[in-house]
């Protein structure tokens, strides 16, 4: 099985390779070929690899690829873990990354990084499948900062934009603050179980489970709660949970197909992948938990409150990401691992989608994001209307739907959870779901219905939006009239919207009251929320129909209404509310403030600190005092040099030998 | 182990005397000199590599021994050998010096014979430093060396060349004298200039602590240490591309391995009480030097400011054993402390190696080292674009790249010593990506702005061949560090125990 494995993820490196290196010889549609080729083949492997292991039953595989070194009696290896967790997220992962290939030939058609472009949601791909399938916590970071490279180069793929070469070091920096709390928490692992390898590690845990450190002399803490937290502050920063959440919104700047497989698929999601692989520690910390509930649950809520302001098309859906990775992060902190990882699933095929069809938008409107400037475009993109239909739904957890599954467990499991912060989680989560389903709706609405409002801006048209119209393609800057895409835009979201809606249903009572995850993601009895489900779940059709009597369904209907009677029949109520709450719409617009205090604080205040380092320390005290302050041995010894460098070289080896014997001689003179 | 065949003499004479005939070439005919200077640099990596290849692992005892007497009056020996911290600084030397010559083969039009010559002469020394088991000859490499490098800054090197060299030449002199006076202070103790029988030899606290000083004196400026660096960006700005490339590379490593061979072997008990000065030194070249390497204006200076906190994690590295034997009373994750500073300094060998050539290529085309002259390189020179990104990735610690290495194991071991001192050298993870990817925003990525870089060309072969083998080298330690970390385990393991031993 080790060549099937390897082979599944060098075939997407391959095709970065050859589509990277050679892409200016090899052509644009030969660069596509083999990248998706790549993908392809890894595609088809995981599924086999997912027939293998839930189908036919085949234990766990654990094995070593190569040992990376071994130092201190530790072995530092680079190997593969293939169970259940990972089969799902392999296949999750190269299925949306397939999709997002296919559509990247429409969407990126005459943009002149056409290869580079493949090169790089290639190698996403290898670095996603390296960070999921490890089985160790080396390689887990090796993954998590490849991904988080190739993340920085695609932000920052039309570099000549100064928005997107600022959104991408931003997103990697931020990312570095959360991969610091990562690499302190591995350091921890180290220390405590001397092994960086899940199986070692995982053993062991329960023998830590009352350990304690001190980190502040005289303070004790448990050492699993510390590890986790730290651990978990790595997943604050790719999940992109408050206060680490800055860098999502501005990675927008990137190319709308890898805001899609990126930063609402796949990547995004590795911290909640992350935290349910290590289970077994998180389950021993309570403390840790409450601290993962009660930041996801702040994301959850508040970054959808910010999603209802936006204007951006893709904004409004990145806030959207922001808010699900929150549930999944709140799944996290009730024990309900399986219940993010379902979730995790669902909303990658729902939220690609969502993208997808954005992105299919912005294409039909010529480069348009503004949704101000839509309107009514069910009747010219019948198939992006559709499908972005099917994704609202299923994002608004319509009872029935992928997301409707995996957001009620959740919700739930918060329900029946009483660790502290389980009751701000729970009313975070069920207004959360208002607030989803409001701005979801409005964008939809906005969108697709109403009146057509991008006539009016025929002429404007190329000029409101300079930025975004550089290398995008050639599709457009002549005609307002909008167009459906080309069928390989349209077919990756018929592909995404089949899983959108039955994915949920098909795999709830496997996955979340099943056996799928048994022996992968471990619960302590007392923590375990989800067991209380079980004993209501009977069937998926009768959950759907159950959830039609639940509050979920009513606030979710309540909040397409609201967005249907305010930005459908009474737009001026949107305006009255916002002259009316204005300290609270400027709140909104200022994003909480958050950039404005990194900006001022973190970024301004580093330069600032440099500065004053270097003036004050380097220049001043050391080289203007210390060193210069015998200036005038210096001037003497200017005059000296400045003789002797007029000379040869000759003259310099003859100094040389003279000052060896000089030496030599004092040695045995002396 | 006496080996028959005197390789290590031939490693480090044939580029000598390869110097010597490139200076009798002379600058009359330039492109003979190239190729004179250019074969013996090849041949000498060629000698060099059955260091690596006939090896033995597992014993920390030196091997490719050579002894002979040199002035019997005083027991001075030309003795010569490796081990598992030497042998891989001599092939980092002998590698980078090929490129070295490759690099400053059109670039350099003035007196190119001496100025190959220079560089090869200084690769001979530099090799003996590191292969030299006598104290004297080591101090007589060790200082010859500074010469062909204060040359080539002095005579290829920029506009304030002279305040550079008289900056360089007097931190390190000042360095070096106290050493000397350490080393025969230890000769009238042991009656013998040997190394090895230093690292035996029984010393007081206090004589420990003078030694201990006089050590540190010499190679924290070498490293350098935070606060004797100030030297470094000057003379990294002054001088030409391959001096800089040879400073950052080479000559740093000296002080670092001056550290493993002198100081913590001979004056173990000093080392033990004084690791708070060293470890303080090191963590504020990370935290302190990283955030003013993030306002730096000139590219040089940044480099060269990166340098200095990259090195702090050699030091880190090194000293890192003291703490975790008082923090958990066990040596477990020493030897990843000191093998991660190893592994710290071939890889920014590699990497500031890399990052001088690349500046080296901009400055050979726009005549600035300013990074507000540049902007939007990516558009014209979209190869070298993709080899400064890579680099810079590295210089950030990338996983992957062997910049990471290092600084993983750094930090893994440093966190048995203490919470603390890992969380400050974490610190890298953030203000090195911030000073490397902004001099990257600014330099590569954004529009054109200025004509000169409108008009630029992309790499040439020879500048491609250069950055594409310094790549493969930084993928190929960073994708698989074993070898590396697989030579230095018995060393590792022998100076632990070493240090563990009271000499009281």
């Amino acid at each position: 099985m080790q060549t099937v494995y390897l082979s599944l993820v060098l075939a997407p490196l391959f095709g970065a390779i050859i589509a990277g290196l050679f892409g200016r010889q090899i052509g644009r549609s030969a660069a596509h070929w083999v990248t998706i080729i790549g993908v392809a083949i890894s595609f088809l492997l995981s599924l086999a690899v997912f027939k293998h292991h839930v189908i036919d039953g085949a234990p766990a595989y654990n094995a070593t690829v190569y040992t990376w070194m071994v130092i201190d009696g530790i072995r530092l290896e680079v190997g593969f873990l293939v169970d259940s967790l990972t089969v799902m997220m392999i296949t999750v992962v190269t299925f949306v990354s397939l999709m997002v290939h296919i559509y990247t030939i429409g969407y990126m058609h005459d943009d002149p990084g056409y290869q580079r472009f493949f090169s790089y949601i290639s190698l996403f791909t290898f670095s996603m499948l390296m960070l999921v399938m490890s089985n160790n916590f080396l390689q887990l970071f090796f993954g998590w900062e490849a991904v988080g490279v190739v993340s920085y180069l695609l932000i920052g793929f039309w570099f000549k934009r100064p928005t997107a070469i600022y959104a991408n070091m931003k997103a990697f920096l931020v990312n570095r603050v959360g991969d610091f709390g990562f690499l302190l928490g591995i350091a921890a692992v180290l220390m405590y179980f001397n092994s960086l390898d899940y199986q070692d590690v995982f053993h062991a845990a329960p023998l830590f489970a009352n350990a304690k450190m001190q980190i502040i002399p005289g303070v004790e803490w448990s050492v699993m709660t510390v590890t986790c937290i730290l651990l978990f502050i790595g997943a604050m920063g790719k999940s992109a949970q408050v206060p680490l959440h800055v860098w999502l919104p501005d990675s927008m700047e990137g190319p709308t197909p890898i805001s899609a497989l990126i930063h609402a698929a796949t990547m995004v999601t590795a911290g909640i992948f992350m935290v349910s692989r290590m289970s077994p520690l998180f389950e021993l910390s309570t403390t840790a938990l409450s601290f993962v509930l009660v930041i996801g649950s702040i994301t959850a809520l508040f970054m959808g409150f910010l999603g209802i302001i936006q204007n951006d098309i893709k904004r409004v859906v990145a806030y959207s990401t922001l808010s699900q990775l929150g549930y999944m992060t709140v799944a996290l902190g009730v024990s309900a691992y399986s219940a993010a990882v379902f979730h995790l699933m669902t909303h990658a095929f729902f939220k690609a989608l969502l993208f997808l069809g954005a992105g299919s938008v912005i294409i039909g409107m010529h480069h348009e994001q503004d949704m101000r400037k839509m309107g009514g475009l069910r009747k010219y993109m019948p198939i992006t209307w559709f499908t972005s239909l099917l994704g609202s739904l299923a994002l608004i957890g319509f009872p029935g739907f992928s997301g409707f599954y995996s957001k009620d467990s959740i919700i739930e499991a918060v329900h029946a959870s009483h660790i502290p912060g389980s009751g701000f989680a729970y009313f975070a989560v069920i207004v959360g779901v208002f607030v989803t389903a409001f701005y979801s709706f409005r964008m939809y609405f906005l969108v697709f219905h109403g009146e057509e409002r991008f006539h009016h801006h025929d002429d404007a048209h190329g000029h409101g939006h300079d930025a975004h119209h550089d290398d995008d393609h050639g599709h457009g800057h002549h005609g307002g009239t909008p167009h459906e895409s080309p069928w390989v835009v349209t077919v990756p979201l018929i592909l995404l919207a089949i899983p959108s809606v039955i994915i949920g249903g098909k795999t709830i009572a496997p996955m979340l009251f099943g056996d799928f995850f048994q022996g992968v993601i471990h619960v302590a009895p007392e923590h375990d929320t989800l067991h209380h489900l079980a004993s209501e779940f009977h069937s998926a059709l009768g959950m759907a129909f159950h959830g039609l009597l639940t509050l979920p369904f009513w606030l979710a209907m309540a909040g397409v209404g609201s967005a249907y009677y305010i930005y459908m029949k009474r737009p001026d109520i949107a305006e009255k509310t916002r002259a009316k709450f204005a300290p609270v719409y400027r709140l909104l617009d200022r994003k909480y403030g958050f950039d404005d205090f990194n900006q001022a604080v973190f970024a301004d205040g580093s330069v600032v600190a440099g500065k004053a380092l270097w003036k004050y320390g380097d220049a001043g005290l050391i080289d203007g005092v210390v060193v210069n302050g015998s200036a005038k041995t210096i001037g003497w010894l200017a005059g000296v040099v400045r003789h002797v460098q007029s000379g040869y070289l000759y003259h310099y080896a003859f100094a040389m030998i003279i000052g060896l014997l000089g030496l030599l001689t004092w040695i045995v003179v002396r | 182990m006496l080996s028959q065949f005197p390789l290590l003499s031939l490693v480090i004479w044939a580029p000598i005397l390869g110097g010597i005939g490139v200076l009798f070439v002379g600058d009359d005919s330039p492109a003979k000199a190239r190729r004179l200077a250019l074969v013996a640099s090849i041949a000498t990596f060629v000698l060099s590599i059955p260091l690596w290849t006939n090896f033995s692992l597992g014993t920390a005892d030196m091997q490719f021994q050579e002894l002979y007497p040199w002035i019997p009056g005083f027991k001075i020996n030309y003795h010569l050998g490796v081990d598992g911290f030497s042998m891989p600084l001599i092939l980092l030397t002998t590698f980078i010096t090929v490129l070295v010559v490759i690099a400053g083969w059109e670039v350099i039009q003035y007196r190119v014979a001496q100025y190959m010559a220079a560089f090869l002469i200084m690769e001979g020394l530099m090799i003996g430093v590191f292969a030299a088991l006598d104290a004297i000859l080591f101090y007589v490499f060790f200082e010859a060396m500074l010469i062909p490098m204060f040359l080539v800054i002095g005579i290829w090197g920029g506009p304030r060349r002279v305040y550079a060299t008289i900056k360089f030449f007097l931190y390190t002199f000042f360095g070096s004298v106290f050493m000397l006076v350490a080393l025969m202070y230890m000769y009238f103790k042991s009656g013998s200039f040997e190394i090895l029988a230093f690292h035996n030899l029984k010393l007081g606290m206090t004589e420990q602590v003078l030694i201990f000083l006089a050590f540190v004196g010499a190679f924290a400026v070498k490293v350098p240490m935070f606060p004797v660096h100030t030297w470094l960006p000057d003379a990294h700005v002054e001088a030409p591309t391959g001096g800089s490339v040879i400073l950052a590379a080479i000559t740093l490593k000296i002080g670092g391995y001056g550290f493993l061979r002198f100081a913590l072997p001979i004056t173990p008990d000093a080392s033990a009480s004084l690791d708070w000065l060293i470890l303080g030194m090191s963590l504020i070249a990370v935290v302190y030097i990283g955030l003013v390497a993030l306002i730096q204006q000139d590219m040089k200076k940044l480099i060269a400011y990166s340098s200095i906190a990259h090195m702090g994690f050699v030091t880190l590295g090194f000293f890192i054993v003291f703490s975790i034997l008082r923090a958990t009373e066990s040596t477990s994750g020493a030897a990843m402390g000191i093998g991660g500073g190893m592994v710290q300094m071939v890889s920014h060998g590699f990497i500031s190696g890399a990052m001088f050539l690349c500046v080296g290529v901009l400055y050979d085309r726009v005549h600035s080292r300013q990074i507000k002259d540049y902007g939007g390189v990516a558009n014209t020179m979209p190869v070298f674009a993709a080899f400064m990104v890579l680099f810079g990735l590295a210089n950030a610690g990338l996983p992957g790249t062997s910049g990471f290495v290092g600084e993983f194991m750094v930090i893994l071991s440093s966190f048995k010593g203490s919470f603390w001192i890992a969380f400050l050298a974490s610190f890298t993870l953030i203000l090195g990506a911030a000073y490397t990817l902004w001099l990257i925003k600014r330099v590569v990525f954004g529009e054109v702005v200025h004509q000169h870089v409108a008009e630029l060309q992309d790499v040439n072969a020879r500048e491609f061949t250069i950055l594409a083998v310094l790549a493969v080298a930084v993928l190929a330690l960073g994708l698989w560090p074993q070898p590396l970390t697989d030579v230095m385990q018995a060393s590792i393991e022998r100076l632990v125990q070493h240090v563990l031993v009271t000499k009281l």
